[in-house]
């Protein structure tokens, strides 16, 4: 292929069809609270990790929704596990449990 | 002989309720626990979408009290008991029957001191939408502890509704459409004040509703989709609120002078003793639950005894109307067949 | 003297268990640090030993903490234990009465009853051995009758459940409870051949048993009684029994001061071998009687960890409360053990938290910190800092613009690379405040910082605090008639000791009532655990709402707490009781000339201007 110098635009648009789901699919067979989230945002204005760097829990688990695994796993890590957002959740989202299982996962699959 | 209805609770549901069995022909009588009727509707200022004065309407209703619908006033009901086929209603020393009761006991606002979170309760400047109101009524403007004017007001919905944690899971129907209501109220009281609304969803369900947000937003109100995680206090009596700004997916925070809680519906104390008395069935929420959502939405299951308004779960001032009139009419045929 | 080959089972048996308990003892004393080694050197020669034979004699005899638990399961355990402690003890000195050779083969005391028949003549002490013999031999068979009867039912011996044994443990069990049964057939049997015996095996021999054919059950009926011996000291290294010696070997080490540390030691060898599987963690803890879950508690965790490793739900489903930690009759270090195992399995990585920089907490005098937990409860925080307004305190509230979470939540779930870093950046952070002492509301940061942080400054739960204050005349309160029940924190009473100051401060103001036995060190924990993430919020509020019934009756005013999270789950749980905070209660009965109302005080707060940090490597 001949190098034109110059790469494609990538376009940024969540692909329902091709979307990786089995990381949501492996948290929803161990947690069922994962599907009750609204995104009212409580969790990541709650969060200790919050004050020092740009961490969303609530976009973390949308990014599990929308197949951004790499991302998600990638974020997982910044949680300090101080249980605030669990305490804030008003669906009683057990958020620790999934960031652990998130954490779970990458040693399980390495994805 | 003139048939007897008892309706307890003298607020909208059980005011129109009783005006229009009055009107039917059969002796009403309202029984109020508190020293004036109007209920909850008396202590407002102005209602959605049109933001007339609530006082018209409390007025309306009440000016029909005199002979029959008579109302008795500082009554509550402690007991009532199925008596052959009728009731006995007791209170505090008096007994009276009827032939029929109305359960229109209504409901009573969210305790906000129970999200200790927020700060109601600990810092100045936290107030609920029932006290703005308030303030409206004596002063036209919501105004600080100190008695100054507010240059930023934050609304903060859902507080006590669609909330696990204080184990109500419902939706309590009208803090939305209040909230983007006074956030209009607010900035035409206040030009240069800047407000904000933060909410996790706009319930703007009913005829006007939407145009309402509608106008808020051409009125300069800011909408953050986010809710509020907590509150603390800055010197001054400032309020420092961080929430999420979900859109922009970062967490947000700023300064307000002030934070208006839009507290929710829950069941009052009254209805639940009813419940418990009568052996009512409540439904998921604690409320009372009805025979049939669609097709029996005033029966208990008791005979002879209806329900009417927000007793049967949060509900707005026109459709606890409406709940009144559907209740009368089943009422009404009830006792037409009941011998004399 | 006629020898016997049935003696050869329970020779076999012994020298067998002999061995391998002498052989398992040198290794693990081998593998401990040499601090350790160093240590135990030092005290051998004490009072420490002394004390340690003392309790080998009580704990391991007699069985002193299982009778306070439950009278009956003390003696069931005692009578095992002590009475045949007796029976060899005695069958050792009465064989030494008739010497067998230079010195008693081992076999000889145990089946004395068989060999005595030929001997005469019979010395002076004679009956009164044989009665010993008979007393403790039914000493024992009324403890195995008790044990039998515990299996079917269990909740006469304040047990409600008890453990589920593997196959090893039942063989070893069935072996051990049939060599008493088997030695009262034995000297039975020759008691009515031979009219040996006492009051308990010369009755059943003449009186019972007569008119069976007692000849040709003779020699069966003692190689039954050394066979069962056999067994049980062949199944024992590989069983709960293994239990029997190495408690006598815990128990000296830790005299000597041998403790668990951060992972998993040659020590904790001893300590998992040291579990008796005596089940009575599994009451204790609320997962089994609020949840029922009772499949993961110690008795099972030490098992599987002996054996081979826990699975991850047998790791994870654990709230570390220590309440199990308080009802061990032997003492075992669970909790510990629990996080370092857990400890082996580290989902956070050592760099997880590089993003902390560019933090300072302002200067301080007295730092006050209210931690993650406390800034949603802001009604504590302003409580407290009230007091300490009231009592003329220069404090600075440290993280008042927020804070780096103290750690705990991470170490509880064994995350201690990952705790590292925040304990590394905390304490450098704190350090530099120039605190002379640090004031917490939290108990889990308290027992954080006094565990693991190792500050030069003092760290004060604020109900000491305050109550050290109160102490001294700084803060008075009005007295009322509120009747309140105070919830002891899990971290507080068992995790720091402190039991005392919060019932003290509060009964300066009002009226305390203990309304149930689970208080101070005992106290029940409201559910909210950090150290749990696979139970679900109605989970967690089913122990909440547990608790609170058990420590409020129908006249308790207010449920007080010590924690903010235990006020957020005990208040989260149940509408019946309000809970509130120590510092809530007694900052409302400040006395008047002190009173500050919560909206008129100046609560003195940290300037909100932060330092900007060079990078802490």
């Amino acid at each position: 292929m001949i190098d034109f110098g110059y790469a494609p635009l990538k376009i940024n648009i969540h692909d329902l069809d091709k979307a990786d789901l089995s990381l949501m699919d492996w948290i929803t067979a161990r947690d069922e609270s994962f599907r009750l989230c609204i995104a009212c945002g409580s969790c990541t204005a709650t969060c200790t990790a919050g004050n020092f760097t740009n961490f969303s829990f609530r976009e973390l688990c949308h990014s599990i929704r929308r197949g951004e695994v790499e991302k998600a796993v990638r974020e997982s890590e910044k949680c300090m596990l101080c249980g605030k957002c669990t305490l804030v959740c008003p669906r009683n989202v057990n958020t620790r449990n999934i960031i652990k299982l998130v954490r779970k996962a990458n040693q399980n699959f390495r994805v | 002989m003139l048939k007897k209805v008892a309706v307890i609770g003298g607020g909208v549901a059980g005011l129109e309720a009783a005006r229009q069995l009055a009107a039917l022909g059969y002796q009403t009588t309202v029984y109020e626990k508190n020293d004036h009727a109007g209920g909850h509707t008396s202590e407002w200022d102005r209602l959605f979408p049109n933001r007339r004065p609530a006082v018209e309407v409390v007025d309306t209703l009440k000016s029909q009290l005199n002979g029959n619908p008579a109302i008795v006033l500082s009554t509550p009901i402690t007991e009532l008991l199925p008596n052959g086929d009728k009731f006995t209603l007791k209170t505090n020393n008096k007994s009276f029957e009827a032939d029929a009761v109305l359960i229109a006991t209504g409901f009573e606002l969210f305790q906000a001191e129970r999200k200790e979170e927020y700060g109601y309760g600990i810092y100045d400047n936290v107030i609920t939408s029932a006290e703005l109101e308030k303030m409206f009524t004596e002063h036209g403007a919501p105004l600080m502890r100190n008695g100054e004017k507010p240059k930023r007001v934050a609304f903060v919905h859902c507080v006590g509704s669609r909330d696990e944690k204080v184990n109500h899971l419902y939706c309590s129907k009208v803090c939305c459409v209040t909230a983007v209501k006074q956030a209009i109220e607010a900035k035409e009281a206040i030009p240069e004040a800047e407000i904000f609304c933060l909410y996790m969803d706009l319930r703007m369900f009913g005829p006007g509703y939407e145009e309402l947000y509608k106008e808020a937003q051409q009125k300069g109100i800011n909408f953050i989709r986010g809710r509020l995680s907590e509150a603390s206090e800055l010197d001054g009596g400032r309020l420092l609120i961080k929430t999420e700004d979900t859109l922009a997916s970062r967490p947000l925070k700023m300064s307000v002078d002030m934070l208006v809680l839009m507290v929710g519906m829950t069941p009052a104390e009254g209805t639940s003793k009813l419940i418990y008395n009568l052996g009512l069935k409540p439904n998921a929420d604690g409320f009372i639950g009805v025979s049939d959502y669609h097709l029996k939405p005033s029966e208990t299951g008791i005979r002879g005894v209806y329900t009417a308004g927000a007793c049967s779960g949060p509900n707005n001032i026109t459709d606890s109307i409406n709940s009144a009139r559907s209740a009368v009419v089943e009422i009404h045929r009830y006792l037409s067949v009941k011998e004399p | 003297m006629k020898e016997h080959p049935f003696v050869i089972p329970f020779t076999i048996g012994l020298t067998f268990v002999i061995l391998y308990t002498v052989v398992m003892w040198t290794i693990w004393v081998v593998r401990l640090t040499r601090r350790e080694k160093k240590i135990i050197w030092k005290r051998l020669l004490t009072v420490k030993t002394l004390r340690g034979i003392w309790e080998t004699i009580r704990e391991g005899l007699f069985h002193r903490n299982i009778f306070k638990k439950n009278v009956i399961l003390g003696f069931m355990h005692m009578s095992l234990a002590f009475g045949w402690f007796m029976l060899i003890v005695l069958g050792n000195l009465e064989a030494r009465l008739y010497p067998h050779g230079l010195i008693n083969p081992p076999y000889y005391p145990i089946f004395f009853e068989f060999f005595r028949h030929d001997l005469s003549p019979l010395r002076e002490y004679e009956e009164i051995f044989t009665f010993l013999m008979d007393f403790f031999l039914l000493l024992v068979i009324s403890g195995i009758g008790i044990a039998f009867f515990k299996r079917y039912k269990s909740k006469v011996m304040g047990m409600h459940r008890t453990t589920k044994h593997i196959l090893i443990d039942r063989i070893a069990l069935t072996s051990l409870w049939l060599i008493f049964p088997f030695r009262i057939l034995a000297e039975s049997v020759t008691a009515g051949l031979y009219n040996t015996g006492h009051f308990f095996t010369n009755f059943l021999g003449q009186q019972v048993i007569y008119g069976l054919p007692l000849d040709q059950l003779y020699y069966p009926s003692w190689w039954a009684y050394s066979i069962a011996l056999g067994s049980f000291f062949v199944a024992l290294p590989f069983s709960r029994y293994m239990h029997i010696p190495t408690e006598i070997l815990l128990i000296f080490l830790r005299k000597y001061g041998v403790r668990e540390k951060d992972s998993h030691s040659s020590y904790t060898n001893v300590e998992l071998n040291a579990c008796s599987r005596c089940g009575i963690c599994i009451d204790s803890c609320q997962l089994s009687t609020d949840l029922g879950i009772s499949d993961t508690q110690p008795t099972y965790f030490i098992r599987d960890l002996r054996y081979s490793k826990p699975s991850e739900r047998l790791r994870e489903t654990c709230m570390l409360c220590m309440r199990c930690l308080k009802a061990c009759p032997v003492g075992i270090e669970i909790t510990q053990i629990r996080k370092n195992e857990r400890s082996e399995h580290q989902l956070f990585s050592p760099t997880s938290y590089s993003y902390l920089n560019g933090y300072a907490y302002p200067k301080a005098k007295v730092a006050f910190f209210a931690g993650c937990m406390g800034h949603l409860t802001p009604n504590i925080i302003k409580s407290t800092l009230l007091l300490l307004d009231a009592a003329g305190i220069d404090y600075t509230f440290i993280d008042r613009n927020g804070s780096i979470c103290c750690g705990r939540p991470l170490q509880l779930n064994g995350e201690v690379d990952a705790a590292k870093q925040l304990i590394d950046k905390n304490n450098r952070l704190i350090y530099e405040t120039g605190a002379n002492c640090l004031v917490t509301t939290c108990p889990i940061c308290a027992s954080e910082f006094k565990k693991n942080y190792h500050m030069s400054i003092p760290i004060y739960h604020h109900s000491q605090y305050l109550w050290e204050l109160t102490n001294q005349g700084r803060l008075v309160f009005n007295q009322s008639n509120l009747n309140v029940a105070y919830h002891d924190p899990c971290e507080l009473s068992r995790g720091l000791g402190v039991v005392d100051e919060p019932r003290k401060l509060l009964k300066s103001a009002v009226v305390l009532t203990e309304n149930s036995n689970q208080t101070k060190q005992n106290s029940l924990c409201c559910g909210g655990s950090l150290a749990i993430t696979n139970t679900s919020a109605f989970q967690k509020s089913t122990i909440a709402a547990s608790t609170v019934l058990q420590l409020a009756n129908n006249t308790t005013d207010l449920i007080a707490t010590a924690c903010p999270l235990c006020k957020k789950t005990l208040a989260a749980a149940q509408n019946d009781v309000p809970v509130q905070d120590i510092s809530e209660i007694m900052v409302k009965a400040l006395m008047d000339s002190r009173k500050a109302s919560l909206s008129e005080a100046k609560v003195k707060m940290a300037s909100p201007k932060l330092e900007v940090v060079e990078e802490y490597k």
